[in-house]
C-alpha cells in the first residue's frame, strides 16, 4: 500500500511485470535482489564505483545502485538472468564460459551485462576514448583489445580475469559480426 | 546397480587438460547465489554502525531515539549484547582478531571500530536508523603515521614465519664486498577490496546455529564461532557455497559475530552485510611497510651478505606482522644471511594476511635490490639471480623439493626477447614514451595441512565427494572434480564434489596456496582406498559405499624439505616523462608450481595475480588521515584497483615441475603470480627512466618529482 514514504509501482523486468510497494529509499538494485528474488545482479559498492550491478535499462547499460526503484517505472530492464535465450546461453554468456572469464563470478553478471550493451554499442557505431578516428564517415571502429578494455573499464574484477574476459568479449562480438 | 571405476586408459586422465568450471553456467547466469542472496522467512537486517574517532571510550549512546524509528528491532551495544569469549586460539593457531570481540566494553582503539549494530526489517530502515544513531565519546589523542622513523619503538614478532633468521657474520662479509647496495623501501597501506562484501546470515534452527556466510573455510570460522559463544562445536554449522573473492580477507569478522548475536537476541534470521566503506575498516588489509636491504657481493655479484629488516604497522589490540623480510630466506645463498620482521603499534585497525603476506611487499623491495646490485655490478639481472642460487636452502640447510627457477629464468628469457636488451637506463625512446623492461623471481611456500574427506560410490553409478573446501574464484571445486575423476578413474560427469559447509568435517582454509594441495590430498586418499575396496562389477547398495580420509599423520610424515613454487616475471612498461603516467605494456610470467590440475584456470590465476602485482606497482594506496584517522576516500574512487584499461597483454605459463617424492605433486598458485610482479615493474621504470623508484605505488607526481632522464 502505498503512503508517504512508499509507492505501488508496475516493474518490467526481462519481460515480466511486477507490481510491488516499495519504499522511496529502495533503490533499483535492492528491488530486484530483496524484493523480486532476482540476485543475479550483484551488489559491490552500493555507489557506482565497481560496475557489479550493471543491468541493461532500455537496452542501454547502467548501474542499478544508483537509480531509485520508483525511477525505473516505464523503462525495460533486462538483467543477466533475461540475457540468455531460454536454455540457450548468449554468445557472451556462453563465452565467458568456455575462455574462462571470471573466477569468483562476482562481477561476472555485470560485465556480462555490459558486454552485450558494448558489443551493440559498438555496432551502431559509438565511438570510445579508445577510438583513433572519430570522424562520422570513419564508421565503427574495429574492436581491438584496447577498445575492448577502454569500453569495459567501468567494470572492475579484483581477481584480475581481465585477460579472458577481454578474450570472451572479442569472440562474442566476432560472432556477432564485428571481428577486430 | 553396479558400477565400475575402470574402462579409461591413461591416455583419458583428465587432470592436466582444460575443463570449464562446474559452476560456470551457474556463474554466468546469475543462479549462484552468494551468502547474502540465499531467502529466509521472517529475515531481519543488520546495519553496524562505526566509531568516528580513532581513540577513546564510549561515554553514551541515544539507542532511544533510533529504537522509536519505524521498523526498527534492537540496537546492539557494549551494554546489551551477548558476551563472548576471546581467550582462545582458532584453527590457524592464532588467537581470534580482537575486533571479533563486538561490543564488549566500551574502548575504541582505531576508527572504524563497531560500537553498536542497529536491526530493523528491512535493509532501508536499518541503515537510516544507523547513520540516525548519535555515539558520545570521550576522545583521546591518537597516532595513525607509520613511517621508517618508527624503528625505535619496533619489536620482532614471530607470525607465520619466525621474525629473525640469521646466519654468518653480516658486518664481516659487507666490510668484505666489493659491492654494496643498501637502499630503502616502502609499500603503502592496500586493501583487499574482494568483489563481493563481507555478508553473513544467522540464525537458530533446531537448536543448531546456522550461518550462511561468505568465506575461506567454514571449519575455520564454525569453529570460532562456537568457542565465542561457548557453544558445543557440533551445534554450529556454517555454510559458504559461493564466495566472492577473499584474498586473505574472509575469515571470522564483525559481520558474523554480530549477525549471531543478533539472531539469539531477536530468535529470528538475522543477515548482516558490510558496506564497501566499512570494509576499509572491518575487513583486515596489508599493512603498509618500510623496508631496509643491505646487499654485499664480490665484482661478479656473488652474494656475500644479504640483510633484510622490515617493519609494518598493527593495532593496539593484536600483533599482526606482515613478515616481508622473510622471503629471501629460501631464495639466494649467502655467506651472511640476517632477517627480521618488526613490527609497531599504532590506533589503527589489524591488518591480516592479503594474497603473498610478507611475500608480496617482501619481493618487491629484495627484488628491486637484486636489480639494483645487478646495475652496479655491470651483470644482467638474470645473471646476476643464476650466479646465486642456492644448491640447499640458504638458511635452513634443508634440500629443496624441486627448484626449477632457472629453467622459470630461461623459457621466460626466451619468450620475452631479453637477450636482445639493451641493459643501459633511459635511451629507448617511442614518441612521448620513455620504453624499459625489467625482470623479477618469485616464490612461495608450498604448505599442506591435514583435511578430511569422504568418497561415496552412490548406487545409480556416479560418486559424491565431500570436502570442506572452499571455492573463492580459485577453481577449487573444479580442480578437485578432476583430482577425484583420475583417482576414481571414471569420466567427471560421474562425479559430484560437495564443498563449503562445516557439516562436511575438518579441512585446510582456502589460504596460504595450500587449499587444492591440501584438499586434493585428502580426496585422492579416499578415492584411492575407495577403488581398491570396489571390486569391479559389485554390487552398490543403496546408501551408497563410503570412505573417509584424514591425512593428518600424511601431513606429518611429510619429509623437511624446502618446498616452494618459484617463478620469473618479466615486465615492460612505457612512461611519459612529461605528465609522470606509467603504461605496463606487456607482462610474462613463467611459473614452476608442480602439478597443473586444471590449465584453464591456473592460467586465469596466475594472470590474476600478477595483475595484482600491477594494481600494487602503480594504483593501490590507501592514504591514512593524520587528523581523523581514517582512510582517505575508502571506496572503489578513492582506492583504485587496476581495471580493464590498466591491463595490457599479461601471458602466465610453466615448466615441468614434478616431484617425484611428494604424494599430491600439486604446489598451489594462489599467491607466486603477485610475488615479484612489482619488482619487475619497479626495475622496468628504471631500465626506462634510469631513476630507482623504491616507493609504492609509482605515481605519476613520484616520476615528475624524481626527474630523469626525460
Amino acid at each position: 500500500m502505498a503512503s508517504s514514504t512508499s509507492s505501488d509501482l508496475t516493474l518490467s523486468v526481462n519481460g515480466e511485470k511486477y507490481t510491488l510497494t516499495v519504499d522511496h529509499r529502495t533503490t533499483l538494485l535492492d528491488a530486484l535482489r530483496e524484493r523480486l528474488d532476482l540476485t543475479g545482479t550483484k551488489k559491490g559498492c552500493d555507489q557506482g564505483q565497481c560496475g557489479a550491478c550493471t543491468v541493461l535499462v532500455d537496452g542501454r547499460r547502467s548501474v542499478a545502485c544508483l537509480q531509485l526503484a520508483v525511477a525505473a517505472e516505464g523503462h525495460e530492464i533486462t538483467t543477466v538472468e533475461g540475457v540468455a535465450d531460454g536454455d540457450r546461453l548468449h554468445p557472451v554468456q556462453q563465452a565467458f564460459l568456455d575462455l574462462d572469464g571470471f573466477q569468483c563470478g562476482y562481477c561476472t553478471p555485470g560485465q556480462i551485462c555490459s558486454a552485450v550493451a558494448v558489443i551493440e554499442e559498438h555496432a551502431a557505431g559509438w565511438p570510445s576514448a579508445a577510438t583513433a578516428d572519430l570522424r562520422p564517415e570513419a564508421g565503427p571502429p574495429p574492436l581491438t583489445p584496447e577498445e575492448i578494455r577502454e569500453r569495459m573499464s567501468g567494470n572492475l574484477c579484483r581477481c584480475g580475469a581481465y585477460m579472458s574476459i577481454v578474450q570472451a568479449v572479442a569472440r562474442a562480438a566476432e560472432a556477432n559480426g564485428a571481428a577486430a | 546397480m553396479t558400477t565400475a571405476t575402470t574402462g579409461r586408459s591413461a591416455a583419458d586422465r583428465v587432470t592436466g587438460t582444460a575443463h570449464t568450471r562446474v559452476e560456470g553456467r551457474d556463474k554466468v547466469t546469475g543462479a549462484a547465489r552468494y551468502a547474502a542472496e540465499i531467502p529466509f522467512a521472517e529475515l531481519a537486517h543488520g546495519w553496524l554502525v562505526l566509531s568516528t574517532v580513532a581513540r577513546g571510550r564510549v561515554r553514551a549512546l541515544d539507542t532511544d531515539t533510533v529504537l522509536a524509528m519505524p521498523g526498527v528491532l534492537t540496537v546492539l551495544t557494549h551494554h546489551n549484547a551477548p558476551r563472548v569469549d576471546t581467550d582462545f586460539v582458532g584453527m590457524l593457531g592464532v588467537p581470534p582478531d580482537p575486533g571479533t570481540a563486538l561490543f564488549q566494553h566500551d574502548r575504541v582503539p582505531h576508527r572504524g571500530w563497531p560500537v553498536a549494530l542497529v536491526v530493523a526489517d528491512t535493509p532501508e530502515q536499518a541503515r537510516e536508523a544507523a547513520e540516525t544513531l548519535v555515539v558520545h565519546y570521550d576522545e583521546e589523542p591518537h597516532d595513525v603515521a607509520f613511517s621508517a622513523g618508527r624503528e625505535a619503538e619496533a619489536y620482532p614478532v614471530d607470525g607465520h614465519m619466525p621474525a629473525v633468521m640469521e646466519k654468518g657474520d653480516l658486518d664481516r662479509e659487507l666490510a668484505a664486498s666489493a659491492v654494496v647496495v643498501d637502499a630503502e623501501y616502502t609499500t603503502p597501506e592496500e586493501h583487499h577490496n574482494p568483489m563481493e562484501p563481507h555478508a553473513a546470515t544467522a540464525r537458530w534452527e533446531g537448536g543448531r546455529l546456522e550461518v550462511v556466510d561468505s568465506n575461506q573455510g567454514t571449519h575455520w570460522v564454525a569453529g570460532d564461532l562456537a568457542k565465542l559463544f561457548s557453544l558445543d562445536p557440533g551445534t554450529v554449522r556454517v555454510r559458504s557455497e559461493h564466495v566472492g573473492g577473499g584474498f586473505g580477507s574472509k575469515g571470522v569478522r564483525a559481520h558474523q559475530v554480530a549477525a549471531v548475536m543478533a539472531a539469539t537476541v531477536l530468535h529470528r534470521p538475522v543477515r548482516v552485510v558490510m558496506t564497501r566503506r566499512q570494509m576499509f575498516s572491518l575487513a583486515g588489509y596489508r599493512s603498509p611497510t618500510a623496508q631496509r636491504v643491505r646487499l654485499g657481493a664480490d665484482p661478479d655479484g656473488r652474494l656475500r651478505a644479504l640483510e633484510h629488516r622490515s617493519l609494518n604497522q598493527t593495532s593496539t589490540v593484536h600483533e599482526f606482522v606482515e613478515p616481508s623480510a622473510a622471503t629471501g630466506r629460501s631464495m639466494y645463498a649467502a655467506d651472511a644471511h640476517h632477517t627480521v620482521s618488526r613490527l609497531v603499534r599504532l590506533d589503527v585497525p589489524t591488518p591480516t594476511w592479503m594474497r603473498a603476506p610478507g611475500e608480496a611487499p617482501g619481493s618487491f623491495a629484495l627484488e628491486s635490490a637484486l636489480d639494483e646490485l645487478a646495475e652496479k655490478c655491470g651483470v644482467d639481472p638474470i645473471d646476476l639471480r643464476l650466479r646465486n642460487e642456492p644448491a640447499v636452502g640458504p638458511v635452513s640447510g634443508l634440500p629443496f623439493a624441486g627448484r626449477n627457477l632457472v629453467a622459470c629464468f630461461r623459457e621466460g628469457a626466451r619468450r620475452f626477447g631479453w637477450a636482445e636488451r639493451d641493459p643501459r637506463p633511459g635511451v629507448r625512446r617511442e614518441g612521448r614514451w620513455l620504453l624499459g623492461t625489467g625482470t623479477a623471481a618469485a616464490s612461495f611456500p608450498a604448505m599442506a595441512m591435514p583435511s578430511t574427506a569422504s568418497v561415496t560410490a552412490e548406487a545409480d553409478g556416479t560418486f559424491t565427494i565431500r570436502i570442506n573446501a572452499a571455492d573463492i574464484g580459485t577453481g577449487a571445486r573444479t580442480a578437485l572434480t578432476l583430482i577425484a575423476a583420475d583417482a576414481l578413474d571414471v569420466p567427471t560427469d560421474r562425479v559430484l564434489v560437495r564443498i563449503g559447509d562445516s557439516d562436511l568435517g575438518p579441512a585446510m582454509v582456502a589460504g596460504g596456496s595450500a587449499g587444492t594441495r591440501s584438499w586434493a590430498w585428502a580426496v585422492m586418499a579416499a578415492a584411492e582406498e575407495l577403488r581398491r575396496g570396489l571390486a569391479p562389477g559389485a554390487d552398490i547398495p543403496p546408501q551408497g559405499i563410503t570412505v573417509r580420509s584424514d591425512t593428518t599423520e600424511a601431513v606429518g610424515a611429510l619429509a623437511q624439505k624446502e618446498r616452494h613454487s618459484f617463478g620469473a616475471q618479466f615486465a615492460e612498461v612505457a612512461v611519459d616523462p612529461a605528465t609522470g603516467e606509467v603504461r605496463v605494456r606487456r607482462m610474462l610470467g613463467v611459473f614452476a608450481a608442480g602439478r597443473i590440475v586444471n590449465p584453464l584456470t591456473a592460467r586465469n590465476q596466475l594472470v590474476g595475480g600478477m595483475i595484482w602485482g600491477l594494481s600494487m606497482a602503480l594504483h593501490e594506496e590507501a592514504v591514512r588521515e593524520p587528523a581523523s584517522g581514517g582512510v582517505y576516500g575508502a571506496d572503489l574512487a578513492g582506492y583504485h584497483v587496476a581495471a580493464h584499461a590498466d591491463v595490457p597483454h599479461v601471458e602466465a605459463d610453466w615448466v615441468d615441475d614434478p616431484d617425484p617424492d611428494d604424494p599430491v605433486g600439486i604446489k598451489g598458485i594462489g599467491e607466486v603470480g603477485t610475488v615479484g610482479a612489482a619488482a619487475a615493474i619497479a626495475n622496468a621504470v628504471w631500465h626506462a627512466t634510469g631513476v630507482r623508484h623504491r616507493d609504492l605505488p609509482i605515481r605519476p607526481d613520484r616520476i615528475l618529482s624524481a626527474g630523469g632522464d626525460a
